[in-house]
C-alpha cells in the first residue's frame, strides 16, 4: 500500500482541533505552552464547550493565548486573573470560567488572588504552567525556581540562604478547603500528555457541576530560557524538577476514579 | 495477517524544528530535514515511512500541532 492511498480523510487518526484558530504560535520551538494549550482547545471541542468557554488570559509569554483557541476571552492585569474570572463565573453561572496562568503571574504578583480565589471555592479552572523562570523577560529567577538552577538572575544557581526557597504554591492551594481537585502534570511525553488530558478534563467536569476550585498545575520546560535544546530541556526537568514537584493528584475530593495514577 | 500502516503529514510551514516529535517516536520514523522552511527551520519529515504504525505518540507531544497522523489496515 502506498502512502497516497493511506493519506485519505477516512483514515485520520489525529488533526488539529477546530477550536485552535490557524495561525503559527508565536512561542519559541518545543515550548510547552504550545502542547498544553492544545490540549485545553481538544477538550472544549470533545466536551462541546466552545459556546460556554470564557478564559481569562494572564501577563507573561501565554497572554497570546487568546489568538490562539477560539472562545470568548478577557485579558487580565498581571497575576489578577483568578479575581477576574471569580466575577464573570459569578455573573455567568452558567458558563465554563477558566484561567491560565503562568509562574510569575500565578505564583509571584498574583499570590494573593489566587489563595484567596482557592479559599473561597469559586468554581473556575485554574491551569498554572511552572517552567521555574521567568520566560517573557529574559530568564530571570521566579519563585517556583528550584535550588541551584541558573538563572539570568542567579547566575551560580539559586542560593536557599540569599535568595529565599522555592514556592510549592500547589502544595499550599491543596489545604485550602475551597478547591476540590488540586493535581500537577507534565506535558513532556505522549503518556504524560494523555494524563494531563484527564487531569484537566476532570478539573473542567468539576467546574461545570459547581464542585468548587480546580487547580492543575503542569511542570513546564522554557527551553529558550533555561538555556537548552527542547529535548534537553526535557530530560534535565525529568532529572531536576521532577524530584522537587513530584507528579501526581494532590487531593481529589471527588471520590471516584483517580484521574491519573502516577 | 492484517497489517496496519500509518502515515505523517507535517505542516512544514508551521513545523519550528524542535526535535521533541523525533525524540518520541520509538519506531525510528521521523528525522528533522536537511533542507529549512521560509522561517529557516529544519522541519520534520517521514524518514522510514514504511515503519510507521500510526500510534499517534508525534502528534501528542507536538507543540504547534502541524502534524496530522493517519492509520489503514491493510
Amino acid at each position: 500500500m502506498e502512502l497516497i492511498d493511506i493519506i485519505k480523510q477516512e483514515n485520520i487518526v489525529y488533526k488539529k482541533s477546530k477550536v485552535l484558530n490557524d495561525v503559527v504560535m508565536h512561542y519559541c520551538p518545543g515550548c510547552s505552552h504550545g502542547t498544553v494549550q492544545k490540549v485545553i482547545a481538544e477538550l472544549i471541542e470533545e466536551l462541546d464547550l466552545q459556546e460556554r468557554a470564557i478564559g481569562v488570559a494572564p501577563v507573561g509569554c501565554s497572554v497570546f493565548i487568546y489568538n490562539y483557541i477560539e472562545v470568548d476571552w478577557q485579558e487580565a492585569a498581571h497575576g489578577r486573573a483568578p479575581a477576574v474570572a471569580t466575577g464573570i463565573s459569578r455573573l455567568n453561572p452558567d458558563k465554563f470560567v477558566f484561567t491560565y496562568q503562568g509562574d510569575g503571574d500565578l505564583a509571584s504578583i498574583g499570590s494573593g488572588e489566587t489563595l484567596h480565589a482557592c479559599n473561597r471555592g469559586e468554581n473556575i479552572l485554574i491551569i498554572f504552567i511552572n517552567n521555574g523562570i521567568y520566560g517573557m523577560t529574559g530568564g530571570q529567577m521566579a519563585p517556583t525556581t528550584i535550588e541551584g538552577m541558573v538563572t539570568s538572575t542567579t547566575p551560580f544557581g539559586r542560593n536557599a540562604e540569599l535568595n529565599g526557597h522555592p514556592l510549592k504554591i500547589t502544595e499550599l492551594i491543596a489545604k485550602l478547603p475551597g478547591t476540590s481537585y488540586v493535581t500537577r502534570q507534565s506535558v513532556h511525553t505522549a503518556a504524560a500528555v494523555r494524563k494531563c488530558k484527564k487531569a484537566i478534563k476532570k478539573g473542567i467536569q468539576n467546574v461545570l457541576e459547581k464542585k468548587g476550585t480546580s487547580f492543575v498545575e503542569v511542570v513546564s520546560t522554557c527551553n529558550s530560557g533555561w538555556k537548552m535544546t527542547p529535548v534537553a530541556a526535557n530530560k534535565w526537568m525529568e532529572e531536576n524538577m521532577f524530584p522537587f514537584y513530584p507528579l501526581g493528584d494532590l487531593k481529589d475530593d471527588i471520590k471516584d476514579e483517580p484521574a491519573s495514577k502516577n | 495477517m492484517a497489517k496496519i500502516i500509518g502515515a505523517v503529514v507535517v505542516d512544514e510551514e508551521k513545523c519550528k524544528g524542535c526535535n521533541v516529535c523525533v525524540n518520541e517516536c520509538i519506531h525510528d520514523v521521523l528525522a528533522l530535514h536537511k533542507e529549512v522552511n521560509s522561517y529557516g527551520y529544519h522541519y520534520s519529515y517521514m524518514k522510514n515511512s514504511d515503519k510507521c504504525i500510526g500510534c499517534a505518540n508525534c502528534g501528542l507531544v507536538c507543540p504547534d500541532t502541524c502534524i496530522t497522523i493517519y492509520r489503514a489496515k491493510v
